[in-house]
């Protein structure tokens, strides 16, 4: 894991195949001992796979509302009595065939993940390297931030920030606002937990002396970061990434259910499951109970996930 | 000590400030206050009018610093949708989230520390790996989907327990309390399991952690080779060294329950702050949001401070760190 950086550059490729071949055999070996972890695999892949398919594979269109009717609104899953075979799991409310809604669902809960996992993921790295790398004050302004910052839980500061919006955007607050509010909110909530590691590493890395050499020859400080320091720190931010995708797609999820989410138009899991919160009482538990078993399944295979990158990569920690 | 006391007594100061100024430009720039106030038909003089008495058209650093002042006299302004005072509405409401969460911290403690005891102990068990399985999902779950569940498994298909509501409350003075009343301690039961979950299956590791790192040490094997009964040994010494970071931990985390307390109040409809702080949200009531932040952060710097500052005087090497530093 300890790469140094490609000083002489005749080497480099191979050198990169080799360091990528003995990572494969490790990562690939501890993989395959772990049964768990297959499992994990799989479930994540398909929920993903289908999330990401669900316009070519999805039975109807959710968001197509000439295809719904409200007579078929309200119907339990196909194998229960009055169940219809056109609607595996059912429909909800508004006449949509749940089992589509949930791959709709699971589609945005994900790339809200994503996207919110990858900006916070970016802030927290620049954050963490400028910190890390320029010291002084700077270091001390953006770690004090992440120190105030840290004593909040997430989906209060996520709250805040959605808030915020709503005042500031009022009614022109429309689908695809949300989406990136959301994305923001999650991912500004976030970025703490990345600044703190990768400062920590840059720290180490900057006195080594393939840093020197470069800031010798004159290279500009900010290539010097993000072409030779950030291959080195960014190891650990892998398995962070992986947990905290896990905690995104939770925190989307209650910020939805919450009603300051996604709109019913256009809904996640989280909102499927708000929606059908209030069937629960009528029996019509399968509104609400479908969708929650996805979001559980993704969200514990993620987690498991991230729990076994990190022991194959810091074999110390087991 | 004293040295140190200082320090961090600062520090929790610039945080509070902080969160003070946060709150304050959501107050004053986040929407305008003056139109929140006041009906369509009201006309520009009078618009100008209460302008000039809210202290709009002061400098911004005069305004900054009245709306600390009124912070620590505990004036939040009055809401934009019951027209009455912020305090009064967080009066109303504290005991109801308050208890919500010192039930379920209770709670965790109690179900959490025997069943981490137990896994440390018993590592090849059964039931330890069974604990261990539902530690996992039990972090895995978002609070509200384990809300909901109860609610399916209990109220809906067994017909026991209420789903929502504090049932019968009690006023004593100024405090409501649902723990005096048959119906009130009813209704507590699912939104505190709910609540305190999470944090049990935290505790129930960090306890198991804790304690299999401490039956390695020394003076463990040590008093073991005295002869030592097991329950000596496990409870006697190996236990009260685990309790240590425990409670750091399970101290710092009550912040977060009344912070979590939100989810699970909208779940069960229970009347407490963040129900109102959830409202707020949704309808932009910002006099509400922001005293609420700031009541939150309160909680939430006291609570930092007193695990500091007991952790100092249970571990001296802090005390000699902060010296040095």
């Amino acid at each position: 894991m300890s790469a140094q950086a490609p000083v002489p550059l005749a080497d480099e490729p191979q050198r990169r195949s080799r360091l990528a071949a003995v990572l494969d055999s490790d990562i690939a070996y501890s993989f395959l001992h772990s049964k768990v972890t297959i499992a994990a695999a799989i479930v994540a892949l398909v929920i993903i796979a289908a999330a990401m398919l669900a316009p070519l594979i999805a039975p109807h269109d959710p968001y197509d509302l000439r295809t719904l009717s409200l007579l078929d609104s309200h119907n339990p899953p196909a194998w229960l009595t009055g169940g219809d075979a056109r609607y595996l799991l059912g429909t909800d409310d508004q006449g949509r065939d749940v089992f589509s809604t949930i791959l709709y669902g699971s589609r945005q809960s994900i790339l809200i993940g994503l996207m919110a996992t990858l900006f916070a993921g970016c802030l927290g790295i620049a954050l963490g390297l400028i910190a890390g790398y320029a010291g002084g004050s700077l270091d001390a302004l953006i770690m004090r931030a992440a120190d105030i910052q840290s004593t909040f839980p997430a989906i209060l500061i996520a709250m805040l920030i959605d808030g915020t919006s709503r005042a500031l955007f009022g009614e022109q607050r429309n689908d695809q606002t949300v989406f990136w509010v959301m994305v923001l909110a999650i991912g500004l909530s976030f970025w703490v937990q990345y600044a703190r590691t990768v400062r920590g590493s840059t720290l180490v890395e900057k006195n080594k002396d393939y840093v020197l050499a470069a800031r010798l020859i004159g290279i500009h400080p900010g290539l010097i970061l993000f072409r030779h320091v950030l291959p080195n720190v960014v190891g650990p931010v892998l398995v962070i990434a992986t947990i905290n995708l896990a905690l995104a797609i939770i925190t989307e999820a209650t910020l939805s259910f919450l009603g300051l989410g996604l709109p019913s138009t256009e809904p996640s899991l989280g909102t499927l499951i708000q929606i059908g919160q209030k069937y629960l009482f009528a029996g019509e538990w399968w509104i609400a109970i479908f969708p929650g078993i996805t979001l559980a399944a993704l969200v514990l295979a993620v987690n498991l996930l991230g729990d076994w990158l990190r022991d194959a990569l810091n074999p110390r920690l087991r | 000590m004293l040295a140190f006391i200082i320090r961090r007594l600062l520090q929790a100061i610039v945080v509070m400030l902080t969160v003070a100024l946060i709150a304050f430009t959501l107050f004053r720039f986040v929407g305008d206050p003056v139109n929140q106030m006041v009906g369509i038909e009201t006309s520009a003089e009078e618009r100008a009018q209460l302008r000039q008495d809210l202290g709009l058209n002061d400098p911004v650093v005069f305004q900054f610093v009245r709306f600390i002042g009124n912070a620590a006299r505990l004036n939040f302004g009055s809401s934009y949708q019951f027209k009455t005072p912020v305090i009064d509405l967080i009066a109303d409401r504290l005991p109801a989230t308050l208890e919500l969460a010192f039930v379920s911290a209770l709670f965790s403690l109690l179900v959490g520390i025997p069943m981490g005891v137990y896994t440390a102990l018993h590592q090849r068990s059964i039931l330890s790996n069974v604990f261990l399985a539902a530690s996992l999902i039990g972090i895995s779950l978002p609070t509200f989907l384990i809300g909901i569940l109860l609610i399916f498994l209990f109220p809906v298909t067994l017909h026991i327990l209420p789903s929502f509501g504090r049932g019968d409350v009690v006023h004593i003075g100024f405090w409501s309390t649902g723990l005096l009343t048959a119906s009130g301690l009813k209704a507590l039961v699912l939104p505190a399991v709910t609540l305190g979950l999470f944090q049990m299956t935290l505790i129930m590791r960090l306890v198991r952690g804790e304690m299999l790192e401490v039956l390695r040490t020394d003076y463990i094997k040590f008093a073991r080779a005295r002869g030592l009964s097991d329950r000596a040994v496990n409870f006697g010494h190996a236990l009260k060294n685990t309790l240590v970071p425990v409670m750091t931990i399970a101290g710092l985390q009550l912040g977060s329950i009344i912070a979590f307390a939100l989810i699970t109040e909208s779940v069960f409809q229970w009347p407490g702050m963040g129900l109102l702080f959830l409202r707020a949200v949704q309808n932009v009531d910002i006099p509400i949001m922001s005293a609420y932040l700031l009541l939150v952060a309160l909680i939430f710097v006291i609570i930092n401070l007193t695990v500091d500052l007991l952790y100092a005087v249970v571990d001296p090497r802090i005390r000699i760190d902060a010296r040095t530093a």
